[in-house]
């Protein structure tokens, strides 16, 4: 084994260990911990397996195995900042919602105040 | 007799709230229908909460800035719950004149619409805006004619009475930013009628508008892509 290997493994392994530590926290949510949990294994997958990415880059025709790395990790990243943006989206319509319901809940329980006042 | 719910939507309007809920309750009292002022305050940070408290108005009080719209639909729910025959939106900024309120009511009655809009720039009379502003709101006249095939001047304008029909509509779906341009097509998919009064416009008395400097380009981006958008979608 390389030392390069080593080293990814191990930084592989920490980041591993660092998700599960956030799941077990609380801290982050399964849904969103799968995607993590993926690129981890896909990581640790390529450390072990050195001749991996070359093979791959020539089943897909491209001639610079880092090129097909940047190509499918910019794609990820992407896919996965949009999920994020509708996420986000999601939560801010809630917010709303729920803004809107408490100012008028707010607003009846003042009038029920008021209707007991003498 | 018919009910009518006049929405004052404020951010900071502390300046200018007085005087307003004081011409809208003179103005109140001369109608012959049965009336009620509610201040949406969208989590202000000034005094505005209070000033409606202690004038003895209704108050429905955003925990949470949520923008004009969200605070807009707040008082239309309000106003379906309490089932007020109309609605009419007031901005807080004492732009919209209540002497002018008639001028919407008469409309309705005379029209049966189920919008009616006040608008600065059929009579060209009173507040007509800056020259840039008033190039984007041609413009968005222009695109609202593209999607709808009808000609309303001012497209921008918040001057609005709504019957119960269209607050069933604004209840369930209006948008949280920047509304006006946007919900005029959505009245159009939703088969309302829409029809435009002049009134006349002060400048605003206080505070500041939401659509200023930068945000001007982006309001028009904003809504020129929430306009297509409401355009293309499917009537729920």
């Amino acid at each position: 084994m390389e030392r390069i290997q080593i080293i990814t493994i191990i930084a592989n392994l920490s980041f591993l260990v660092y998700i599960s530590w956030l799941i077990v926290k609380g801290k982050l949510r399964e849904e969103y911990a799968i995607v993590w949990l993926i690129i981890t294994l896909f990581l640790a997958v390529f450390s072990f397996w050195r001749d991996g990415l070359r093979i791959i880059s020539e089943l897909f025709g491209v001639y610079e195995p880092p090129n097909l790395i940047f190509t499918a990790f910019i794609f990820i990243i992407l896919i996965y900042l949009l999920h994020l943006s509708v996420t986000n989206s999601k939560l801010q319509k809630n917010l709303t919602s729920l803004a809107q319901e408490m100012a008028l809940l707010k607003q009846k329980i003042e009038q029920q105040q008021d209707a007991r006042k003498p | 007799m018919n009910s009518i719910l006049f929405i004052l939507p404020c951010y900071n309007e502390e300046k200018a709230l007085p005087a307003l809920l004081n011409s809208l309750q003179i103005v109140c009292a001369q109608l012959s229908l049965k009336t009620e002022i509610i201040v949406v305050n969208d989590h202000s940070t000034d005094q505005t909460p209070n000033i409606a408290r202690e004038a003895g108005i209704s108050l429905l009080d955003l925990p949470v800035n949520c923008g004009i719209g969200a605070a807009m639909q707040t008082a239309f729910t309000y106003a379906v719950d309490k089932k007020f025959d109309f609605a009419m939106q007031i901005d807080g900024d004492g732009q919209h004149p209540p002497i002018e309120i008639q001028k919407l009511i008469q409309a309705q009655q005379q029209s049966k619409a189920d919008v009616i809009i006040g608008s600065r720039f059929i009579e060209k009379k009173g507040y007509q805006s800056s020259t840039l502003r008033r190039i984007g709101i041609n413009y968005l006249s222009l695109l609202n004619r593209i999607y709808t095939s009808k000609r309303i001047e001012d497209t921008t304008s918040g001057f609005r009475l709504y019957n119960k029909k269209a607050l069933l509509l604004v209840a369930e779906n209006y948008p949280d930013e920047y509304p006006e341009p946007q919900s005029i097509i959505d009245f159009h998919k939703a088969g309302l009628s829409v029809k435009e009064v002049p009134v006349l416009m002060a400048e605003r008395q206080g505070g500041q508008s939401s659509i200023r400097n930068f945000n001007q380009l982006y309001y028009l981006f904003k809504v020129t892509i929430a306009m297509f958008f409401s355009f293309i979608r499917n009537k729920k």
